[in-house]
Parts: C-alpha cells; sequence; structure tokens
C-alpha cells in the first residue's frame, strides 16, 4: 500500500490522478478564495505554514499524477511543460499562484475601478486609476505646447510621411528610388517648414513650444535620417587602410561610445556656445539633433562595421577583380550585403535612440516623458504620477515592440542562405 | 596637359597621401576654429581657462556621500564624492543585474512553459520601456507610495522601509584589518590551492574537492579571527525618534535614499533583460552535439554543464555582457533626473552652475566616463584574446 502512494505508476494511473487532481484542485480553491473570497480555509494551521499550504498541497498532487507515458495526451503535456520534476512542479505553481493573486488587483486599478468620466481631479472617486488626468493632457502629451490652432501642422507633417512611406510600398520599383530620395532629403525640409513655419503665411512656432510624442518622433526619425550616412563613412573611414582616416574614425567613434548620451546633451547645451563666434544663435532643437545624430552615428558605425568584417574577403577581391573602384566596389557590392546582414543591429540601435529622447529633458525639451513630469507638478493634477508614467511607459512600450516585431520579421524575409 | 594625362601621372603613395591630408588639415582647421572662438567667448565673459578652480571651497552640499563631505571642502572633493557614488549605484546595480539576467535568461530556456513564458515577457516588457521613465516610476510613483515614517514597513525589527528611504544597520567592527587580512588570505590560500589540484589531477588523475575546501577556507579563517584576532561585530539598529508632535525621524543605522533605491532597481532591472539575452544567446550557442558528446563518455548531467556547457557558452556571453556592464555605468548618468548626486549631477549640474566653467567641467566629465569605458574595453579585449579558442 505505501509503496504504491510512493511511486506512481501507470498501472494504479486513475487513482493517482484522481487523488493527484483533488489535491491540485484544492490547492488551486485555497488561492481563488483567498484573493477573491477573502476566505482562509487553513487558518487553523500556524500562518507561515498555513501560508505556503496551498504550495505543499499542490506539489504533493502534482507528484502524485507525474506518470510518463500514460497514454492520456492531456496528462502527458502537462507532464512535460509544467511538471517534469519537482523543482518545476514548485515553480508553476508560485507562477500561477503569483497570477491569481496580482493580475486582479492590477486589472482592478488599471481598468475596472479606474474613471475615465470628468475633467477634473475630483471627478475621480473610485479606488483605481484616474484615466481623466491622461484624457485632459491627452492634447499636450501628443503636442506639448504647439498653439491649439496650429496643431493641424504637425498632423499633416505626419500623414505625409505615413502617406510617403505607405506608398513605398504599392509604387513600382522604378519609382521607389525617386521616393526614396524625396523621402530623405525633400521632404525633411518641407516637414520642418510646416511645422516651424514662419514662411508661407504660416504662424512661427519656435521649438521650445514643440513637445509631447510628436517632437519624440521627430528627433528619433531625423537623428535615423542623419546618423545612417554619417556612421557609414565613420565605419568605411574605421575599416580603411590610410593611418590619418582610419585613426580619426576609431578616435571620433570611441569618444561618442564612450560617454553617455546625457553628458553629450549637457555638451550640446553649455559648452558647444562657447566655440560658437560670439553672438550666433543656434537653435536649441537642432543642437540636440547634431548632438544625437554624432552619438548615435558612431553606435551606427560599430553595427555596420560588423557586417563589413562579416562579408567574406571574396567579394572584395570579386568586385576589384572587375574593375571596380573604392567607392564603387563599396555602393554597389559591399554595402548592400552588409548592411542586410546587419538589419538586427540597425534596428536596435533605432530602438536605444527611441528609448534615449526622453534625455532631451536635460535642454528643457519636453517630449512624452517630459510632458508627464510637467503634468504631474501641476498643482490641479498632484498624485497622478502613477498614471502619467504608466500611460507613457505603454505608450513607448507599443512603439518599441512593434519596431523590434518588425525589425525581426524583415530579417527573416531578407535573409539569405549565407549564414 | 588635360587631367585625364594628370591623373594618370598621380602615383599610387600620392593618392593615398592626399585624402589623408586633407582630413588633418581639416581637423586641425576646425580645432582652431574652436580655439579662437573660446579664447574669445571666454575673455568677453572674463573667464580664464584653467583648473585652478577645482582647489577652491565648493559651498554647496550633497544630499548623499560616501566619505566626509560638507560646503567647506574643495569642488575636487566634490567630484570624487560624485564619482564615488556613480560607482557604488554602478556595483550596485551591475551586481543585481547579473543575478537576475542570468536567472531570467536561463530561466527562457526552461522546459517549464510558465517559467519559459514569464522570463519572455520580462524581458519584452523591460526592455522595450525608456530606462528614465523606468527611473522615474520607481522614484516618483512606485517609491512615493510607500509609508511615511511612523508606519515604516518593519523587517523583523531590524530594518525599516518608508517613504524617506530604507533604513538598515550599520556595521560597526573593532579590528576590521585583521578580519580583512584573513580574507585575503583565505583567498591566496585558495588560489594555491586550485593551483595545485591542478597538478593532482593532471599528474595523478586525482580529483580533489576543491569548491568545498575552498569555501570552508573562505567561511573558517574569517571566523576565526572572530574567536581568536580579537575582530568583533556589533550593529546599530536604527530607532524610531519623535522630533515634534507630527515629525518622526529614524535615527542610528545607514539610510538608503530612495534615489539610490529608485536607480538601483531600475538599472538593474533593465539592464537584466539585455544580460538574459546574452546568456540564452550564449547556452543555445553551444553545439548540441557538445552535450551529446559528453553525455556519451560518462559525465554527469552536472560535469557537463560545468565541464562542457559552461567555459563554451562563458566565451560567447562574456563580452556582450561586459559591455551591458559599462552601459550600466554609462546609464546611472541618468541619476541626474531625479537628483541622485553623482557625478554628473554635483560636477556637470551645481558645479558647472557655480562656476560657470562649462569647457573645463564638461571635458572632466566626460574624460572620466571616457577612461572608465577605455579601461573596461581594454580589460575585455585582454579577456577576449585570453579565452579565444587556441587551435593547435
Amino acid at each position: 500500500m505505501i509503496n504504491i502512494l510512493i511511486k506512481p505508476t501507470k498501472e494504479n494511473l486513475k487513482n493517482f490522478v484522481t487523488i493527484g487532481g483533488f489535491l491540485v484542485f484544492i490547492s488551486f480553491i485555497d488561492v481563488l478564495a483567498n484573493t477573491f473570497l477573502n476566505l482562509n480555509f487553513t487558518g487553523f494551521l500556524p500562518s507561515k505554514l498555513s501560508f505556503f499550504a496551498p504550495l505543499i498541497i499542490g506539489t504533493i498532487g502534482l507528484y502524485l499524477i507525474r506518470i510518463e507515458y500514460s497514454g492520456n495526451k492531456l496528462l502527458d503535456k502537462i507532464n512535460t511543460n509544467f511538471n517534469s520534476n519537482n523543482f518545476n512542479a514548485i515553480l508553476s505553481l508560485i507562477v500561477i499562484f503569483a497570477l491569481i493573486k496580482y493580475i486582479p488587483p492590477v486589472l482592478n486599478w488599471f481598468f475596472f475601478d479606474a474613471n475615465f468620466a470628468g475633467n477634473t481631479k475630483e471627478d475621480c472617486t473610485g479606488s483605481g486609476a484616474c484615466w481623466v488626468f491622461v484624457k485632459v493632457w491627452f492634447n499636450r502629451f501628443v503636442y506639448g505646447m504647439y498653439p491649439d490652432t496650429e496643431q493641424w501642422r504637425i498632423n499633416s507633417a505626419f500623414i505625409m510621411l505615413f502617406g510617403l512611406v505607405g506608398a513605398s510600398f504599392f509604387v513600382p520599383t522604378k519609382l521607389k528610388k525617386y521616393l526614396l530620395i524625396f523621402l530623405i532629403f525633400v521632404y525633411p525640409v518641407i516637414g520642418l517648414k510646416l511645422i516651424s513655419g514662419g514662411e508661407f503665411g504660416l504662424k512661427y512656432v519656435e521649438t521650445g513650444a514643440w513637445g509631447g510624442l510628436s517632437l519624440t518622433f521627430i528627433v528619433s526619425a531625423f537623428a535615423l535620417i542623419l546618423c545612417f550616412p554619417v556612421g557609414m563613412f565613420l565605419a568605411l573611414g574605421r575599416r580603411s587602410s590610410l593611418p590619418a582616416i582610419r585613426y580619426t574614425s576609431i578616435g571620433f567613434i570611441e569618444l561618442w561610445r564612450g560617454v553617455p548620451l546625457i553628458t553629450v546633451l549637457f555638451m550640446s547645451a553649455v559648452m558647444f556656445p562657447m566655440f560658437l563666434p560670439d553672438g550666433t544663435y543656434v537653435d536649441k532643437l537642432i543642437r540636440v539633433l547634431i548632438a544625437i545624430t554624432l552619438f548615435e552615428a558612431a553606435y551606427m558605425a560599430e553595427v555596420i562595421r560588423g557586417g563589413l568584417q562579416a562579408l567574406p574577403k571574396g567579394q572584395y577581391e570579386a568586385a576589384k577583380s572587375l574593375g571596380m573602384g573604392y567607392w564603387r566596389m563599396h555602393f554597389l557590392i559591399i554595402l548592400p550585403q552588409a548592411l542586410k546582414l546587419v538589419i538586427p543591429g540597425i534596428a536596435n540601435t533605432f530602438l536605444a535612440l527611441v528609448k534615449d529622447t526622453p534625455l532631451i529633458f536635460v535642454v528643457g525639451l519636453l517630449e512624452l516623458a517630459g510632458m508627464v513630469n510637467l503634468a504631474k507638478t501641476n498643482p490641479k493634477w498632484l498624485g497622478m504620477a502613477m498614471e502619467g508614467y504608466v500611460f507613457a511607459g505603454l505608450v513607448f512600450w507599443v512603439i518599441c515592440y512593434a519596431m523590434s516585431r518588425y525589425s525581426q520579421n524583415l530579417e527573416k524575409k531578407l535573409s539569405t542562405e549565407r549564414n | 596637359m588635360n587631367l585625364k594625362n594628370f591623373k594618370l601621372n598621380l602615383s599610387n603613395k600620392n593618392k593615398d597621401l592626399i585624402p589623408q591630408v586633407i582630413t588633418v588639415l581639416l581637423l586641425i582647421l576646425v580645432i582652431i576654429y574652436f580655439t579662437i572662438n573660446a579664447q574669445s567667448n571666454m575673455g568677453n565673459r572674463g573667464i580664464s581657462f584653467g583648473f585652478g578652480f577645482l582647489s577652491q571651497e565648493s559651498s554647496f552640499d550633497i544630499t548623499f556621500s560616501l566619505i566626509d563631505y560638507d560646503g567647506s571642502h574643495s569642488y575636487a572633493r566634490a567630484f570624487l564624492v560624485g564619482l564615488l557614488n556613480t560607482i557604488l549605484v554602478s556595483a550596485i546595480g551591475i551586481f543585481f543585474a547579473t543575478i537576475l539576467g542570468v536567472t531570467i535568461g536561463i530561466g527562457r530556456l526552461s522546459q517549464n512553459y510558465l517559467i519559459a513564458k514569464s522570463a519572455e515577457w520580462y524581458v519584452e516588457i523591460f526592455r522595450n520601456i525608456p530606462l528614465i521613465l523606468q527611473i522615474f516610476f520607481w522614484y516618483f510613483a512606485a517609491l512615493r507610495a510607500l509609508p511615511l515614517t511612523v508606519d515604516s514597513i518593519n523587517f523583523y525589527d531590524i530594518s525599516f522601509l518608508n517613504v524617506k528611504g530604507w533604513y538598515v544597520p550599520r556595521f560597526i567592527w573593532t579590528n576590521f584589518s585583521v578580519f580583512l587580512y584573513s580574507i585575503i588570505l583565505a583567498i591566496i590560500l585558495i588560489i594555491f590551492l586550485s593551483k595545485y589540484a591542478k597538478k593532482q589531477r593532471d599528474e595523478f588523475g586525482k580529483q580533489l574537492p576543491t569548491l568545498y575546501i575552498s569555501l570552508g577556507l573562505l567561511i573558517i579563517l574569517p571566523l576565526t579571527t572572530f574567536l581568536a584576532g580579537g575582530v568583533s561585530l556589533s550593529f546599530e539598529i536604527p530607532e524610531l525618534e519623535q522630533l515634534s508632535q507630527t515629525v518622526y525621524v529614524y535615527k542610528g543605522g545607514v539610510s538608503i535614499i530612495p534615489e539610490l533605491i529608485s536607480l538601483a532597481l531600475a538599472l538593474s532591472m533593465y539592464t537584466a533583460t539585455f544580460i538574459a539575452e546574452n546568456v540564452r544567446a550564449g547556452i543555445l550557442g553551444v553545439n548540441k552535439g557538445q552535450k551529446e558528446a559528453a553525455a556519451s563518455i560518462g559525465l554527469t548531467k552536472g560535469q557537463i554543464l560545468k565541464l562542457v556547457v559552461m567555459p563554451q557558452a562563458l566565451r560567447i556571453i562574456i563580452p556582450p555582457t561586459t559591455n551591458q556592464y559599462l552601459n550600466l555605468t554609462k546609464n546611472s548618468s541618468l541619476a541626474a533626473a531625479i537628483a541622485y548626486p553623482d557625478i554628473v549631477l554635483v560636477f556637470a549640474g551645481t558645479a558647472l552652475m557655480q562656476t560657470g566653467r562649462a569647457i573645463e567641467i564638461i571635458s572632466i566629465t566626460m574624460l572620466t566616463y571616457l577612461s572608465l569605458s577605455l579601461s573596461i574595453s581594454v580589460f575585455m579585449n585582454w579577456y577576449n584574446k585570453k579565452m579565444a579558442i587556441k587551435e593547435k
């Protein structure tokens, strides 16, 4: 009898599964009752033991149903995925219990007890999150201090961008090249002029008023477009056979990679004006863009260099044997292959760039995170930090997660047989 | 002479020389231009370039310092305080990021579906939220929700957590140096032991239980100093003190300020995601055949992990992980956003505002980080060379 109890076997499958399943069921019921009904079935035990009771009961139950090759598909699946040994059984139970215990309060705060209606802090009477705060400040979170009546300009600039990018998927290959050139060289100028104004009868809006999520996009998009060619030339420079160019590139790359972005931004804010002739004023946003571009270009250079190094030597030799010069060889043969190899790296650099944009608060520019910081110190909305940061975190998370997924797909699509 | 002929006349050497000369000339020109501008700008403002200000009295206070510091000390000392604070938060962050990262990296490869999924979601969530937002979240939202000083969360009556920070007992040592020497002695003995054990293994095929002996040495030697060396340790436990009707403070013990807690939390949780990915890649990078080969010659599971998988996985894991340590150290500069007195806040912030010496102070700050990074990368290159597969 004892022997049967200790070692579950296939012969007594039914008994063991019944007993074990019942014990696991009990442990779940205990935790559920504890969480939702505030009942404690094991209250008669000492407090520590009562706390661990469901875990112990559940582990015993899982031990009893751990029967290899039982013939039951469901049971085998459970055993291989959740219950392969005692340690795994305990871990599984802890994860499940923690989910049962902590998901409901989070959901309650986030959704069921949250407040959505109203316009002031006083409208938030529930115990959950006060999404009224986000609703009221939403305009500021997206556009910063940009004047309300002019916001169509930002919208149209972004719609134009999305339209162009979307169009590039559908136009015939011949036109694609021109569209890309337009997107990289002409569009930034049009977009900037549209948003900053000052010409064509548009009201001038100083860059200090720009902000919110739109600024996040503006900064990251410009820095990406600009840092790519700079990084490419730095990468080529670092692999150059000419010592002066090689050492200049190495010095430049290592300088920017060795310092934190925040000090670079400090430099652009307080040190850079000292290096310009007296009286010249470079706009804050431009200075920040230059700083971020140089910083990210150094990282981009290292990523591209990785791709250049990974290419087999034969590619260089083949290009040379066709009589190609340095530039033709690199632009027609080497770089297209090298860039394809490092798409994940480029995507990671861009992700890092997007995640770094909140740092521009050090020069007084407020994108999304900065606007949340500002809004939560508003006397009418004190104590809303949690809502603000959760909202900003969600927005950034969605952007970054989508981008990393897209890059993974791209990598799969572009991967050729060489790997 | 037409242009085509001229081009042909260029020898290979000259062809190489021209772009280099242009680069160097451009570089020199830019530097000269900046220097002239900087000189005239500083002349206009009546300041001269120099590092003499470092010995002047700083006359500002720093909220958290590992060494003795107040307003009467010099700017150089304020710099040192900031640097030590940076190193402190980086060291704490690296310690916890490594533990968390390795755990989650192994968790991602677990056969247990729940564990693998939880680890994956941890990585996806914390990697894709900007670090600065995470710091803000912990500092302004999560830690602000802690109870007030009177209703602190009590950990067994020795340590207390409240909105003002975390109060832990202070260690009071007598004859600490003896204790320290005993640990150093133990480490030296362990090094000799491992050398001896290796020799025994190579020459006589004997396996010594090195791990247990080393652990024993590391515990027993310092313990004996307590019994015989006159070393003793006592704790100063923080105590609640009422200053007025509503004002309470904890006296004694060590107070860990919330800035440090939130910064260390955010840094380690964020960096752990990257370390986890490195660990996962490293373990996956070891060829399956290696494990099978090891199993086929009769090694146990533990031996396979220790002798076959880990040495190869570490070769893949360590270089990118050192890079993450470096990133963590650089990211600790975000401390400035929540007023943790690190080198950026103290030196590039307060000291710069007071002295107005932008060029000197920013250069010193950047040079500090640069030398930190370069020394780590030099170490990394050395390590890489040492660990690289030596083909015979």
